[in-house]
């Protein structure tokens, strides 16, 4: 196979300095505990926390050009983000709105939309079930008389979207506004990211384009950024885990001091060390537009394993206190098992690989 | 400081005075050795000029242009990756300057004799005895395993017990041991592929003279840690393009083979390819670390990605060639002096694959060390760090 051109998997310094600031809000403003109180409530998202980050520190347009009044970022920095809202399971829409709706709405050119999306005054939402792989079959609804019918399920975070951007029969994208459709949350295996029913009884709404294309580079998008957030999940779940187990003690000893526990936390260690060069190739690939498509499949391939395994070996090796309702890491396994749906699971990707790099079924 | 541009003069120079076409192979490694171009990183006057490491590769690339001989690192290993490293960093300025040129020109091949039957993962256990005569020089007995080039070596690096009153990390010295030497016994040690790569090596009333010790007398295990971390650097750090290692074979036989494929292995091989494309982007970030000057925490765990990918993937090739994954090559008793872990058939790789998660530290001690210099968990209790050696269980 021919030699791939090297990506750059470091983070910058302006990199780091953006994981800090953003650090530093989730730290005061996004504590586990208040978490699992509002996934209770029947508003689960934290819109002040969604409004300083979108609005004051303008990472609502990380991916939107300058010009439109975003920040012209790349997909690196917008990963950092995730990775420091995955290690809060924080409960706001920056992968749906301002990575796969803003991914989709830069597809079709939709200025004034990307507009309000930058200046934080509007969140959006690709109408697409989060469970749909880039390049997999996604429901529509019925284009009659000019007006959209139809029901869509599963649609994360639609229950606090101000714009739903909905494909309809016609082979289009509409934009629809929320207010106009009927949108009922769905009870979630994960709260943090809950999806919603949206039904459409004879709605207007505004052609955007072409919906095929716009889908599939937003949940190719989606796809990829999805790993940065994994990484910040078992990132955050295994320094939890060592920082308890170094606490922990059992006949006499700390028990992350004995060696069938040290060889299991080594393991998902080295395992998470994969899973952020695997996530910074991906969020690299998407910023360079080189080798894409690979380094996508390979990442979503690779990370809902890793994340999965990090929340389940963090609740086993919490014992007893990690199988309560009080002790935050059913929030990330949660999240994590989630996620391993979420644009597509790991084998949907696996197969898509098949054909990427010529290891064809037989 | 030297920089790249100096270098590229200075390898000009080289070039002229020594044309590599009309050149005999080591008149010109001895000349670039001379010229400071061989390591650029050592000092002058030892085949270096105290120039930054990751600058080597200026130097590396004028010459593969020009067709100059290489000094074949692959064959001399040993001595260029862990016996080198100590000697400048614990030699006689004597040691540097006898030592090194044949080093790395690879007239003089080296060794190492550290591992012992009784003391593998517990190195430290090791039971060589060194005891000083009346004239100064050591005698050493004992008996070394997991040698290889013993057979081929002029020298051995050689860590020996010196005290055996003392806790067992204290009583060790490190010493360069001549292998001509009588009373040195090299004998194969067959291994399960069929050939010996290594040897066994039995030190009966050895005489080293005291000249020939590296570092303090009971200095010897924080000597051969200088020669273990290059050790586990040279093991599992070298990059590779996608798809290189083990994994392009298992590829290239997927493609080729149409009627070997079934759903079962399909899926298996991708879970693979991808794990080993991560190890790849892995290794990737880690030398882009070390090139920023932040060397990360990675490294240790690459030799642990390396060898469990190598196994897996071995022993699925094997699966996937079905009848002929029945037959293997040559039983053979044979000495190879290259050892190429992707080389020969599906059978071969599979066995010699099992040698990776224990040569070179086994994966379990791999994994200690992460847990606990990575993620500073405690290690646990010990009930040998503070009885002599003698007094050790065995």
């Amino acid at each position: 196979m021919s030699a791939q051109p090297e990506p750059a998997l470091l983070y910058s310094e302006e990199e780091e300095a953006l994981r800090a600031a953003v650090r530093d809000l989730l730290t005061d403003h996004c504590d586990p505990a208040d978490v699992v109180t509002r996934t209770e409530s029947a508003a689960p998202h934290d819109v002040p926390l969604w409004k300083s980050l979108a609005g004051s520190m303008g990472l609502a347009g990380l991916l939107i050009p300058e010009e439109l009044g975003g920040q012209g970022a790349t997909h690196r920095e917008a990963a950092v983000v995730l990775e420091e809202l995955g290690r809060a399971v924080a409960p706001v829409p920056y992968l749906t709105s301002s990575v796969v709706a803003t991914e989709a709405l830069l597809a079709c050119g939709v200025e004034d939309l990307l507009g309000e999306l930058a200046a934080a005054t509007t969140v959006a939402v690709l109408a697409v079930g989060l469970h749909v792989a880039p390049g997999g079959a996604v429901a529509s609804v019925r284009l009659d008389s000019g007006l959209l019918h139809g029901e869509l399920t599963g649609i994360a975070d639609a229950s606090v979207a101000d714009v739903l951007l909905v494909p309809a029969d016609d082979g289009g994208l509409y934009a629809v506004g929320a207010a106009d459709a009927t949108v009922t949350p769905q009870v979630s295996l994960d709260s943090t990211r809950p999806p919603a029913r949206v039904t459409l009884d004879g709605v207007s709404g505004r052609r955007l384009g072409d919906a095929e294309p716009a889908v599939r580079r937003a949940l190719r998008a989606g796809a990829g950024l999805l790993a940065s957030e994994q990484l910040g999940l078992a990132d955050w779940l295994l320094t939890e885990t060592v920082r308890y187990l170094k606490e922990r003690k059992q006949f006499n000893r700390p028990v992350g001091g004995f060696q069938a526990l040290k060889h299991r936390l080594a393991r998902l260690w080295l395992e998470i060390a994969g899973l952020r060069a695997a996530a910074r190739n991906a969020a690299d690939a998407l910023a360079t537009g080189a080798d894409t498509d690979v380094a996508v499949a390979v990442a979503q391939a690779y990370a809902a394993r890793v994340a999965v395994h990090a929340a389940e070996e963090a609740l086993q090796l919490h014992g007893g206190i990690g199988m309560t309702w009080e002790h935050p890491v059913h929030l990330y396994l949660k999240r994590a098992k989630a996620d391993s749906i979420a644009y597509g699971a790991a084998g949907t990707h696996r197969a898509a690989l098949a054909e990427l790099v010529d290891l064809r079924a037989p | 400081m030297t920089d790249a541009a100096e270098l590229r003069r200075r390898t000009r120079e080289l070039l002229t005075a020594h044309p590599p076409a009309t050149t005999d192979r080591l008149d010109f490694l001895r000349a670039r050795f001379d010229a400071g171009l061989a390591w650029v990183h050592y000092p002058e006057g030892l085949g270096g000029l105290g120039a930054p490491r990751s600058l080597q590769a200026v130097v590396d690339a004028e010459l593969a242009a020009e067709g100059a001989p290489d000094n074949d690192p692959r064959r001399i290993g040993i001595g260029l990756g862990m016996a080198a490293p100590t000697i400048l960093q614990y030699g006689t300025d004597e040691q540097k300057r006898r030592l090194l040129r044949p080093l790395w020109t690879g007239e003089e091949v080296w060794c190492q004799l550290f591992s012992e039957p009784g003391a593998g993962s517990d190195l430290a256990a090791l039971g060589t005895r060194a005891v000083r005569d009346d004239g100064g020089d050591w005698i050493v007995n004992g008996q070394k395993v997991w040698t290889s080039s013993a057979h081929l070596a002029r020298w051995a690096i050689l860590i020996a017990r010196t005290d055996p009153d003392v806790p067992k990390h204290r009583g060790i010295t490190y010493f360069v041991c001549d292998m001509t030497d009588p009373g040195v016994e090299v004998r194969p040690l067959r291994q399960i592929t069929g050939e010996a790569e290594f040897n066994e090596v039995f030190l009966t009333d050895v005489r080293i003279p005291d000249s020939r010790r590296l570092g303090d007398v009971g200095d010897g295990w924080r000597v051969a840690q200088t020669t273990l971390n290059n050790e586990r650097v040279a093991i599992g750090g070298t990059p590779i393009p996608r798809e290189g290692g083990m994994i392009g074979k298992i590829a290239a036989t997927w493609r080729e083979r149409p009627e070997l494929r079934t759903h079962d292995l399909h899926q298996r091989l991708l879970g693979l390819w991808v794990e080993a494309e991560v190890a790849r982007l892995t290794g990737v970030r880690l030398r882009q670390q070390l090139v920023a000057g932040q060397p990360g925490p990675e490294g240790a765990g690459m030799k642990l990605n390396f060898a469990r990918l190598n196994q897996e993937i071995s022993g699925l090739e094997v699966e996937l060639l079905g009848e002929e994954g029945l037959l293997y090559d040559d039983w053979t008793m044979r000495r190879p002096e290259l050892v190429d872990f992707t080389g020969r058939d599906a059978g071969y790789r599979y066995l010699r694959s099992k040698g990776n998660s224990i040569e070179g530290g086994t994966s379990e001690v791999l994994l200690n060390i992460v847990a606990e210099r990575v993620l500073g968990l405690p290690a646990e209790p010990r009930t040998d760090k503070d009885v002599a050696w003698k007094d050790l269980a065995r």
